[in-house]
Order: C-alpha cells, then sequence, then structure tokens
C-alpha cells in the first residue's frame, strides 16, 4: 500500500452517495433549446464566431478563445443558433451573462471529426493544441483552461502527475460512476496527459476509500502501467487540490504557488475522460457527466448532461416536486451554489444539481453568538483560526485579517458545517477578500495618482526655478550692459547697432539663384505627380469602377493645377529679376 | 421556478450552541451530586437561587437592549453561568450573596460588554471574586464533610438549609468547619506528616481530603464527558492540571513544614477539577488556539498554586482565571497555529510591512 498522509482538521458529513448510484449513466432527451454560456472557465469569456440563424451541427465550433487564458465553445446538438444575448447562468451572484442559444433539430448530427489513434507518436504540442481546441477546463469545479496547466514554460519539470478522483463532497457521484463504466478510456487519457508532461514518475491516482467499486474497476487498467491507485480514508475536503498533494505527496503547497512551481500537476479525472475523447475520438467537450440527486427528485442517478442543457430539463425528467424542494444547489452541499431559477443551463463545471427536501436540508437557523468554542479551528484543513477570521472580519480589520491568512482559505465549508452558533462563516470571509482586494485596487490607484501629483508638483518647481534663473542671469547681463554703456562713448555704440542689424537682414536674404532653383525643383516634383496621376488613370481606366475614376480624374487635376501654380511663380521670379538686372545695368 | 439565494454551505452538523450548554450543564451533575452528598442541600440552593436571578437579570438586559428574548434565553448560556457560580459558592451561603453574586455576574460582567460572545473575563469567576472580597466572612464558611460530623449532628435538612439561607439562622455546632486547603493555610509550623495525623480531614481521607476528593471526581467524571464528546479540547484542562502537579512536584520540599502540600492534595482540593473542566474552558474569554490553549491552561495552574502556596487565600482559581482572562489576547497575538503552505507561524499583529 502507498503511503499517505493525514490533513489537519476536516468534517465527516453523512455521505448520501448511494442515491445516485442505484443506476448507470443514464441520458436525457435532447433539450428543445440550449444555452451555451460565453464564460464557463476562469479566463476571458469565449468570443461567438456564429450568426442567429446560421445552422450548426453537433461539435461545431460556436465560439473561439481569446487571450491567452480562454477555451472555445462548441456546438452541444446540431441545429439553429436562435440568440446570442445575455441571459441569466448559474453563478452565486445569479447574474446574466452573454449566451448561444440553439434550438435543437432533433437529429443530433455530427460535424466531421477525426482523432488520433496513436497518440504517442504524436507531438506533444499538437496534442495540447487539441485539448486547447476541444475546450477543456477543469471539470472538477474551477473551470480552469487544461491545456494551460500541460503547457511547456513550467519552472522545473513536472515529476508527478496527480488525477483527483477524491470526490470528497457529499452526495456527488459523477466521477464515480464514470470510473467504474469508463475506467479503460479515463487511463488512456491519463497516458495522453503523461506523454504529453514527459512521462512524469510519479503518477497518481487519488480516490476516497468509500469508492471501493471505483477504485477495483481502475485497478485492472493500471497495471503496469506505472499508474498508482491510490486511496485514502474518506475526510471532507480531502479532494481540495492542496490537501490531495499533502495526502499522497506529503508535500505542502507553498502559499501563493501552483502545483506547476513544485513539479506537480493536478487535475480532475473526470477532466482525463474529456481529454480521451478529445485526442483519440476527436470529440470537442460538449457533453459531462452530471449527478442528479436529492430527496425532492424521484430519480436520482448521473445523466451524461449536454453543455447548456437548462436545469429544468433534468428536473422534468427526474420526477421533480418543487413544494418539497428547499432549495436548489448547482455543486455539493458544502461548496456548491444556490440557483434561484432552474432555467440556468449546465456548463463545463457542473458536476451536480441537488435539489434536497426540507428535511434533508433544513432553512438554515438564525445565527447566535459566536462562542469562539474553537469546533471550527478543529475542523480547519488549512490551520487557520476561524473564529478569530470572523472576529476581524466583522470588524473589517484587515491587517489583523491578512495576518492570520485569511487568503489561505479554501471557502470549503468545514467550519460553517460545525459551527454550533450556524454562523455563515465562508461568507464572512467571501465578503472581507473582496474588500481586501477592493482595498488593495485602490491603494494601487492612490499611490498612482499620488506619484502622479509629486511628480507634477517637482516639476513645477524645477519650472518655476529655471525661470528664476532665467530671469537672474538676464538682469545680470542688463546690469552688465548698463555697466560697459556707461564707460563707452554712446554716439559709437548707436552706429555699431545699426551695422550689427543691416548684416543680419542681410543674411536672412536667399540670392536669387537659390530661389531659382528651389522653384524649379518644385515644379519637377509637380511634374512627376502628374505623371504618375495619368498614368494610374490610364490603369484603371480598364477595370475600376467609375467612383474610383473620379477619384483618380481629380487628384491628376489637382497635381496638373500645382504644376501651373509652380510655373507662374518661377515665371514671375525670373522677369523680376530680369527688370532688376536690367535696371542695374542702367 | 424561483428558489432561494443561501450561502455554502448547505449541510450543517447538527451542534448548536444550546445543546453544547445543555450538555455543560449535564456534566455539572456528577460535582453537584458530590457536593450535596458531602455538604448538604446547601449548593442545590445556591444554585437554583443563582439560575432564577440570572434568568432575570438576563431577560431585563435583553429587554432593555430591545433584543428578541426569548432567541437569546434559549442559548441556556445564563444558565450555565449561574450553575457555575452556585457551584463555587459556599454552601448555606445567605440568599443576598448568591443574588448579588449572579446579578454581578450577569449584568456587569456579561451583559455590560455586549452579552454572550463579548465578555473579556469569566463572569461566573468575576461574580466569584466581587462576593470573595466584599464578603469575606460569608465566602469562607464552608460546611464539614458527611464523614467528619460530630456524633449526632447531621446536615440541615431542606427546610432547615432554606431557613438558614432566607433567615439568617446560624447552622448547629459542629455543621461549619475548615476545608483541606484552609487546613494546610494555617497550620503552619507543622510538618506535613503531622498536619496528616492530626487533622481528620486527611487523616480520615482517601487520598486527598475527606468529601473534598469526591467532589473533585464529580467534576473529573463530567469534565470527561465533556472532553468526549468534543466540547473543548484538552489542551486547557489537562496544562493547568499538570501545571499544578509539576509546581506541587517541585516545591513538595520533603513534606517539610515549609511544603505547601502533596501534588494529589493540590489536584484534589478547592476547585481544582471544577476549574479545570468546567471554568478555564469557558471558550469566550480563554486563549483561542490550542497551543494559546496550553500556554494559558499552564498560567491558570501556575498562578493557583503560588496564590494557595504563598498567598493570601487557601484557593484561587477565580483569581488565576481572571488574571489568565487579562493575559488571553497577549498570548493569542504569539500563538498563531502554522498555516498549510506557511514555513511558519505568524503573529496576530503582523502587518504587510514587516512579513
Amino acid at each position: 500500500m502507498t503511503k499517505t498522509w493525514v490533513t489537519p482538521g476536516g468534517v465527516h458529513p453523512p455521505e448520501n452517495k448511494h442515491q445516485s448510484l442505484t443506476l448507470p449513466i443514464g441520458a436525457l432527451p435532447i433539450p428543445e433549446k440550449l444555452l451555451v454560456p460565453l464564460n464557463q472557465h476562469i479566463g476571458a469569456p469565449a468570443n461567438a464566431c456564429v450568426k442567429v440563424g446560421q445552422k450548426v451541427l453537433k461539435g461545431q465550433r460556436i465560439a473561439d478563445a481569446t487571450g491567452a487564458v480562454s477555451v472555445p465553445m462548441h456546438a452541444p446538438t446540431s441545429g439553429t443558433i436562435s440568440a446570442i444575448e445575455d441571459r441569466p447562468i448559474a453563478h452565486s451572484s445569479g447574474m446574466s451573462a452573454p449566451c448561444i442559444e440553439i434550438t435543437s433539430d432533433g437529429k443530433d448530427s455530427w460535424i466531421e471529426h477525426e482523432g488520433i489513434a496513436d497518440f504517442e507518436h504524436s507531438n506533444p504540442e499538437v496534442l495540447t493544441k487539441i485539448i486547447a481546441d476541444a475546450g477543456i477546463a477543469g471539470m472538477g469545479g474551477a473551470g480552469f483552461p487544461s491545456a494551460i496547466k500541460l503547457s511547456p514554460g513550467h519552472t522545473r519539470p513536472i515529476d508527478t502527475l496527480i488525477v483527483n478522483a477524491t470526490e470528497c463532497e457529499p452526495y456527488i457521484t459523477a466521477d464515480d460512476s464514470a470510473i467504474r463504466e469508463r475506467a479503460a478510456e479515463i487511463i488512456e487519457g491519463i497516458g495522453i496527459l503523461s506523454h504529453i508532461l514527459g512521462n512524469p514518475s510519479n503518477i497518481l491516482i487519488g480516490i476516497e476509500d468509500n469508492k471501493p467499486e471505483a477504485i477495483a474497476a481502475l485497478q485492472p487498467h493500471v497495471a503496469d502501467s506505472g499508474i498508482s491507485v491510490v486511496s485514502f480514508p474518506t475526510k471532507y475536503p480531502s479532494g481540495g487540490e492542496k490537501q490531495l498533494i499533502y495526502i499522497l505527496t506529503g508535500k505542502e503547497l507553498p502559499s501563493g504557488t501552483l502545483p506547476a512551481d513544485v513539479g506537480m500537476v493536478c487535475i480532475n479525472i473526470g477532466t482525463t475522460y474529456a481529454i480521451k475523447r478529445a485526442v483519440v475520438n476527436g470529440e470537442p467537450l460538449i457533453s459531462r457527466v452530471t449527478t442528479m440527486t436529492g430527496n425532492a427528485c424521484g430519480i436520482n442517478r448521473n445523466y451524461e448532461t449536454l453543455i447548456g442543457t437548462p436545469v429544468s430539463h433534468m428536473l422534468a425528467h427526474s420526477e421533480f416536486n418543487e413544494a418539497a424542494c428547499s432549495r436548489l444547489v448547482m455543486g455539493g452541499p458544502m461548496m456548491g451554489f444556490s440557483l434561484t431559477s432552474a432555467d440556468v443551463p449546465v456548463v463545463k463545471t457542473t458536476n451536480c444539481i441537488l435539489a434536497p427536501t426540507y428535511s434533508e436540508i433544513p432553512e438554515d437557523e438564525p445565527a447566535q453568538a459566536c462562542i469562539r468554542c474553537g469546533m471550527c479551528a478543529e475542523a480547519c484543513p488549512a490551520s487557520l483560526l476561524p473564529q478569530q477570521l470572523f472576529w476581524y472580519s466583522q470588524a473589517e480589520d484587515h491587517d489583523r485579517l491578512e495576518a492570520h491568512n485569511l487568503f489561505d482559505c479554501i471557502e470549503c465549508g468545514a467550519c460553517s458545517y460545525v459551527c454550533p452558533s450556524n454562523i455563515p462563516l465562508v461568507q464572512h470571509y467571501r465578503h472581507s477578500k473582496g474588500e481586501i482586494l477592493k482595498a488593495r485596487e485602490e491603494k494601487v490607484k492612490s499611490d498612482h495618482a499620488r506619484g502622479r501629483f509629486e511628480f507634477h508638483q517637482q516639476r513645477m518647481e524645477q519650472a518655476e526655478k529655471d525661470k528664476e534663473a532665467k530671469r537672474a542671469a538676464r538682469r545680470e547681463a542688463a546690469e552688465k550692459a548698463k555697466a560697459s554703456a556707461a564707460t563707452s562713448t554712446g554716439e559709437g555704440s548707436a552706429a555699431d547697432i545699426i551695422a550689427a542689424a543691416q548684416a543680419r537682414a542681410a543674411a536672412k536674404k536667399v540670392s536669387p539663384e537659390q530661389q531659382k532653383a528651389k522653384f524649379e525643383r518644385s515644379i519637377a516634383g509637380a511634374e512627376m505627380r502628374v505623371q504618375m496621376a495619368t498614368e494610374k488613370l490610364a490603369e484603371a481606366a480598364a477595370e475600376q469602377s467609375d467612383e474610383q475614376k473620379n477619384i483618380l480624374t481629380a487628384a491628376l487635376d489637382g497635381a496638373k493645377q500645382k504644376l501651373e501654380q509652380a510655373q507662374a511663380r518661377l515665371a514671375d521670379h525670373i522677369e523680376q529679376h530680369q527688370e532688376l538686372d536690367s535696371e542695374q545695368v542702367k | 421556478m424561483a428558489f432561494k439565494q443561501i450561502t455554502s454551505p448547505h449541510a450543517h452538523a447538527a451542534q448548536n450552541t444550546t445543546k453544547v450548554m445543555q450538555l455543560v450543564l449535564w456534566a455539572t451533575l456528577p460535582g453537584l451530586a458530590a457536593l450535596c452528598i458531602q455538604f448538604g442541600w446547601g449548593n442545590l440552593i445556591n444554585v437554583v437561587l443563582a439560575v432564577v436571578t440570572s434568568v432575570i437579570c438576563e431577560a431585563a438586559i435583553i429587554k432593555l437592549r430591545k433584543r428578541p428574548m426569548a432567541f437569546y434565553l434559549r442559548d441556556y448560556s445564563a444558565v450555565v453561568t449561574a450553575v457555575l457560580l452556585g457551584l463555587a459558592l459556599p454552601p448555606l451561603a445567605p440568599w443576598w450573596v448568591v443574588v448579588v453574586g449572579s446579578m454581578f455576574s450577569i449584568i456587569i460582567a456579561k451583559q455590560l460588554y455586549g452579552g454572550l460572545g463579548y465578555n473579556p473575563f469569566n463572569p461566573a469567576m468575576v461574580g466569584y471574586v466581587v462576593l470573595l472580597i466584599s464578603f469575606p466572612i460569608q465566602m469562607t464558611t464552608w460546611i464539614t464533610p458527611l464523614a467528619l460530623l460530630p456524633e449526632g449532628v447531621s446536615h440541615p435538612s431542606l427546610v432547615e438549609s432554606l431557613g438558614i439561607v432566607f433567615s439568617g439562622y446560624s447552622p448547629a455546632d459542629g455543621v461549619t468547619g475548615a476545608t483541606p486547603l484552609d487546613s494546610f493555610k494555617h497550620s503552619s509550623g507543622l510538618v506535613v506528616d503531622q498536619i496528616y495525623q492530626s487533622d481528620p480531614l486527611f487523616s480520615q481521607a482517601m487520598f486527598a481530603g475527606v468529601g473534598w476528593e469526591w467532589v473533585n471526581l464529580g467534576f473529573l467524571a463530567g469534565g470527561i464527558v465533556l472532553l468526549a464528546t468534543g466540547i473543548f479540547t484538552w489542551h486547557g484542562p489537562v496544562a493547568m492540571l499538570a501545571a499544578i502537579a509539576v509546581m506541587s512536584v517541585i516545591f513538595w520540599d520533603g513534606g517539610s513544614s515549609q511544603s505547601p502540600g502533596s501534588p494529589l492534595m493540590h489536584l484534589f482540593s478547592g476547585a481544582s477539577m471544577m476549574g479545570a473542566f468546567f471554568i478555564l474552558t469557558d471558550p469566550v474569554s480563554s486563549a483561542v488556539s490550542n497551543r494559546g490553549r496550553l500556554i494559558y491552561g499552564a498560567l491558570i495552574g501556575v498562578l493557583v498554586y503560588i496564590i494557595r502556596a504563598w498567598g493570601n487565600y487557601p484557593d484561587a482559581v477565580a483569581f488565576a482565571v481572571l488574571l489568565a482572562n487579562f493575559a488571553a489576547p497577549f498570548i493569542d497575538n504569539y500563538t498563531l497555529p502554522r498555516t498549510y503552505g506557511h514555513t511558519d507561524r505568524r503573529r496576530a499583529t503582523e502587518r504587510e510591512e514587516d512579513a
């Protein structure tokens, strides 16, 4: 057995996973309308590349990635683009965002696609490009574009690939059921990742020991593959990236760093399946396994769900009882967020739709006073002091919050889960994090403004000093001149001044020869332009439109006029000088 | 379809503050039972009087503060404070002693600071110390334990006890007596063995002091239950008891006439066990981190021993706890746990510029 390490804290909420594991992964009828949000991932939203009314095939690209951190979107089924506009999406704030709506034609006909059977012989960069083009973003929850994790440019070589099959949240069984049914393809996906990353020496699949069937399903496929399936005791939140890294390797990810900085890549097991489908089958990410569970639904099971499927469509096929449902959650009961409307679509990160009854997850009790009992500190997987963070969060004491490492909080909710006073601790932390980030931004801005103001002050002072220095110099010069004037004779100096002025005027005058040469040059230039314009017009005459011809003709006329003017000026000049010359002769 | 917007996590453990407080109350029962068996009805009367006074005071203040009465009374925190004070006060103390102490605990020490969760000092101990300083005679009159009552004398019955408490009748001769800690304090000049032989409090005891060892065992039992249910961690209580034990070993002095007493005597006398498991574990006024609670508990243990051995009072849990309450924020500053991903612990007052 592989050695594992034990994280501090953690909680053991009721698992509630069996309900959705009684049936295999199912498929829903294709919904009439699908709604694909342009931002389902961390990074810049994709940019729609289809028009309303356009017909699309299943798997056809409908939005392009924009910028380095972004993924494209693909049509989940064939049909017609019926709208590109802001719609409510699955977001904790209940906000609206740009979406592409596809009205399905019911045929579900694929676009032509082709995969690479022997990826071992493909260039890793080509494979990474395929993954990027397939629109794959982390399917465990964060939605970080997978191709970026795999791209070269790591500060050090990757020696450990961790595949996260922990699925520590209660109720969710999407990964569990996918492993049971698709272990071979998942392992193939891990093989692709391993190839891209240059065959890291450690490849670990981390899985909690409450999934014996999934572990058994993986075992035959990992024999002699260099992949180890590591199971460890079930405890929430073992599936947090930082926690899993510690459990499997005994190493902590230093605060503020990414796994790649310590030579690791951590990827969700559902994502490895999507990678296999993209590379080997040439299919973009247009569907995922989503758990539909909770006692307010008569049918609890996993579905291979098309991205963009409205949650209401899932509920409608799950014997949903709205009156009994206490809340609708996207994700699990620990970190999932509540949906205010069931019209929002399933996205690439949607691993679960939870519709509990009031007896399963009752209404929240009002919060009582914090008695600093410390149960939260015992539960915290990051060894924070949640009770102190709460205290300073209420006091908006940002310095203390940072000293207590607020930003190392992973918002797992273990503290709120155990809190006997029912305090929504995580909500307080989220709020404070937002406030601190805002304050930091404002500080940067105000520092910038202060710097600018100070520079301006300095510049004005310098300008004032320079002026003062000039004035002083002039005053001095004037005094000197006065003094010298007093010593020299008055008449002589006046004559000198006049002579000097005449000399300056003479110098400014240009000789007639120079003037003539200048005019001749401008005539030559004008002639050249006339010639070019004539040629262009002749060329254009054959093929271009009348409009073009008019423009060119106008340009030619202009050039001709300028030539005439220049010739006239030269003629004038010559005449004048001839007169002058003759006068001089006379 | 419209649904409520509720912040995560959605699941909650079944524990709540009311249940925590109720569990603490249940856990005091072995101690209370031992007190009643060994010293008569006095403590039960104290507890009932204190609870009634405290709840009335709490309700009045909540009303003054215009807060929802039922919601705040339901947390049982006033009852816990009252019960702890009632257990700490001497049995058969006059009713006004209990009432004044309870009022002080709830109104001054708790509600004036903002109510539950905001009091920097342990309310029950504030009430106790105010009484001890104001009414030293009433506060130091203890009852003789059951086993040492003179022939033909018994503890007053419930009715007699009520008469004593409310009408100021004096208990019968021989019913009042010294505690083991009193006895040690006032037996200077005798070596420990002589005290043990001459004083029946010790000569007839199992291992510490007659009656008191049972009371301390009762609180120890209740404390172990709370520890097992995870209401508090072991750090504070164990640190305090270990500190008392270590101090009494260091200064045992071979049982000479200068010796302040044996480790067992100190651990199982006075309010040692009640202090360790029911007083210093009050989370509101204690240090917050586990490491902090180790230091906090040890500090209380050391202070208890110092005051018992060389101070003016025979017992010292209340003073020690209040002094440690003062120190708690200071302890907290230096005892933050090391967070995941950090190489070292930080100070609570560290600012970014210092980092």
